[in-house]
């Protein structure tokens, strides 16, 4: 299925991270840089790390954030608030990419500001792995596949449960990296409720797509809801809002956030 | 092979999320068929004519001809039934969601014109309607949120970013998003992402179609000019499509300049120019700064307050066909007040911006065209606290 396999150094670190998880799936947390600040979402993400996690996703700040939640939302517009650039974000990356890979997520625009080579080569430069762009669907994409490519940093497509069987081919022979694989019809943002059989349903779909392994994301929460991903068959795990919400309101955000991911790394021991 | 334009020039595309994808294909086929189907345009049409009230007069305005200096027509698009032009692609596009079996409607409105019509289009129809209304919108537009509220729809304030169109906008693409199954969004102007700058383009040419074939019955001839406010622009491209193949009119595109387009509080992405961007879903030219984010924008219209713009227009810019300006809120206020007083004509504050330009911008026009987007019954209050400060 794959048209042609491309092998990256970014690629190559977030497929070793994967390999090497040690867990049932990888743990993938979100972070949105510079959010309460910038000194603090690196101890953050640091804090990550020490709790388990396997890979990190790290968000710049937009003013329009079509595919996000009222959680996700609210902490850019406050780390847009408190001045964060792409740059300021980047020397997060900086630090973060020295324990784990670091995946950027941001959307189109940011993308296309100072050109897709241009960005691809500040971020690998910054000593990220990858980038996902949740704007950017599969047609709109190739200028920026090329120039990621070129960078040797993986794009990383999504697909959605509304996304056809045909579609899913075509996006998952292009993923790099991983192929992020949205549970569900929705923005991001915690739901309690129990993932259900049909996950396991999306994932079967998304894993039979591509080669690349697959990274279940958008709505979970709990540390059962991560086993039930794992159980599902998917080879990674993203949780987002929920740490985002814990940066956001805990006293010692760092403490707090290692305490979560730990839990969740438990749910996938 | 589709024949709905996915871009105008580098302009246009489809920046989603891939969840939306597939909806926004289906969207493409069934306008494809809808639009060539004779059942769909028959019942379009009866409802336009007996519903919405069209074809819209054509007037030729007495005294603000004279004042002038040359013949003004007026599109009177104020007249269509709710007050505006956006009742056109609301009656269409809620036909096209029956059509998709889709009975809940999303809308998101600056002004509340294209909230009210949607509203109207719902309730003619019986389809659930939630409408997305920006926080401060909700306060400067009053008038309309008790209209749409009264027509059985539910308005949701959005808080978010500066609480006006954009914000608006990107909370109910969002809705979208989450309930895309049994939902269908009606956006209210040419913007999004590919096929809706085609959906409504297509469901507001009757406004230029109309007034050019009325003009050349009536007066032998075309106009020189053809002048229309913008914010997404959609009654602007309503009006163009029509002329865009006489070489000899002018089409003029009037964007809000605020207070002033130095002072960067304004809503004029075509004027000023600069680098394209993506804003809900499409490349054209909107307001940003150098990494992309998207800036606010100022108008004291709450219809032209939006930092993007539909991309057939930044096509239409660069190629040449099209001009764009812009007024500023003192120069619209001034214009509401002489339009009102000498023609006896309350004007939507978003067309006394184009209402400015035509009179008061000096010309060798010999006749022009104004598309009189919409009626100015829901800027009383505004223009009232407003207008002791202008110097008339």
């Amino acid at each position: 299925m794959t048209e042609t396999t491309v092998h990256n150094a970014g690629a190559e670190r977030i497929a070793a991270a994967f390999a090497n998880s040690g867990k049932r799936a990888a743990l993938m947390p979100y972070l949105m840089g510079g959010f309460p600040t910038t000194a603090l979402s690196l101890e953050i993400g640091l804090a990550y790390a020490d709790g388990g996690a396997d890979l990190v996703e790290l968000g710049i700040p937009f003013s329009d954030p079509l595919a996000d939640g009222p959680v996700i939302a609210a902490a850019g517009t406050a780390a847009l608030r408190a001045g964060t650039t792409v740059a300021s974000v980047l020397e997060v990356c900086a630090g973060l990419a020295q324990r784990m890979p670091v995946v950027i997520m941001c959307y189109a625009n940011q993308v296309l500001a100072r050109g897709a080579e241009d960005f691809a080569a500040r971020l690998r430069d910054a000593g990220a792995s990858g980038l996902i762009v949740p704007d950017l669907p599969m047609e709109e994409a190739p200028t920026v596949l090329a120039a990621c490519d070129a960078a040797g940093l993986a794009l990383v497509p999504l697909v959605a449960p509304t996304t056809p069987d045909d579609r899913l081919r075509a996006i998952g022979s292009r993923a790099r990296g991983f192929l992020y694989t949205v549970s569900v019809t929705g923005t991001t943002g915690e739901r309690e409720a129990p993932l259900g059989d049909r996950v396991a349903a999306v994932v079967g779909r998304a894993k039979a797509a591509t080669d690349v392994p697959v990274a279940l994301g958008f709505g979970i929460t709990t540390p059962e809801q991560a086993s039930e991903a794992a159980d599902a068959g998917a080879d990674g795990v993203i949780v987002g809002s929920r740490l985002v919400r814990e940066a956001a309101e805990a006293a010692d955000p760092a403490a707090a956030v290692r305490e979560v991911v730990a839990g969740l790394a438990d749910g996938l021991s | 092979m589709s024949t709905v334009e996915h871009r105008f020039g580098p302009y246009g595309g489809q920046y989603v999320p891939e969840t939306l994808m597939p909806a926004l294909g289906e969207l493409e086929a069934a306008w494809e068929v809808a639009r060539a189907d004779a059942g769909y345009q028959a019942e379009l049409q009866e409802l336009l004519r007996d519903f919405a009230g069209r074809p819209s007069r054509l007037y030729r305005a007495r005294r603000l001809s004279e004042h002038a200096g040359r013949p003004l027509y007026l599109k009177r698009e104020d007249l269509n039934h709710t007050g505006s032009h956006k009742l056109n692609n609301a009656i269409g596009q809620a036909l096209l969601a029956m059509r998709m079996g889709k009975r809940r409607i999303i809308a998101e409105t600056g002004a509340g014109q294209h909230g009210v019509a949607t509203a109207t289009a719902c309730a003619l129809f019986g389809l659930e309607c939630v409408v997305y209304m920006g926080l401060e919108d909700t306060k400067r537009q009053r008038p309309n949120v008790e209209r749409m509220e009264l027509l059985g729809a539910t308005v949701r304030p959005v808080e978010a970013g500066t609480g006006t169109l954009k914000d608006a906008t990107s909370e109910a693409i969002r809705d979208w998003v989450t309930n895309v199954q049994d939902t269908h969004y009606i956006i209210g102007s040419a913007v999004g992402p590919a096929p809706y700058p085609s959906i409504v383009r297509d469901l507001q040419r009757c406004i230029g179609d109309e007034a050019r074939a009325t003009l050349l019955e009536r007066e032998g001839r075309l106009p020189d000019r053809v002048i229309a406010c913008v914010g997404g622009g959609s009654n602007a491209i309503g009006i163009f499509t029509a002329f865009v193949g006489d070489p000899g009119v002018q089409l003029i595109g009037v964007e809000a300049a605020g207070e002033g387009i130095a002072s960067g509080r304004h809503g004029a992405p075509l004027t000023v120019g600069g680098r394209a961007g993506v804003l809900h879903g499409s490349m054209s030219a909107v307001m940003q700064d150098e990494e992309g984010q998207i800036t606010e924008a100022h108008s004291i219209s709450a219809g032209l307050d939006y930092p993007g713009s539909g991309p057939e227009h930044a096509f239409l810019r660069d190629s040449g066909r099209a001009r764009y300006v812009a007024v500023t809120d003192d120069d619209a206020l001034r214009a509401f007040a002489a339009v009102t007083r000498l023609e006896g004509i309350i004007p939507a504050l978003e067309t006394a911006h184009a209402f400015h330009y035509a009179l008061e911008e000096p010309s060798d026009s010999t006749l022009d065209l104004i598309c009189l987007s919409g009626r100015g019954d829901k800027d009383l209050a505004q223009v009232l606290e407003k207008l002791g400060g202008v110097e008339l």
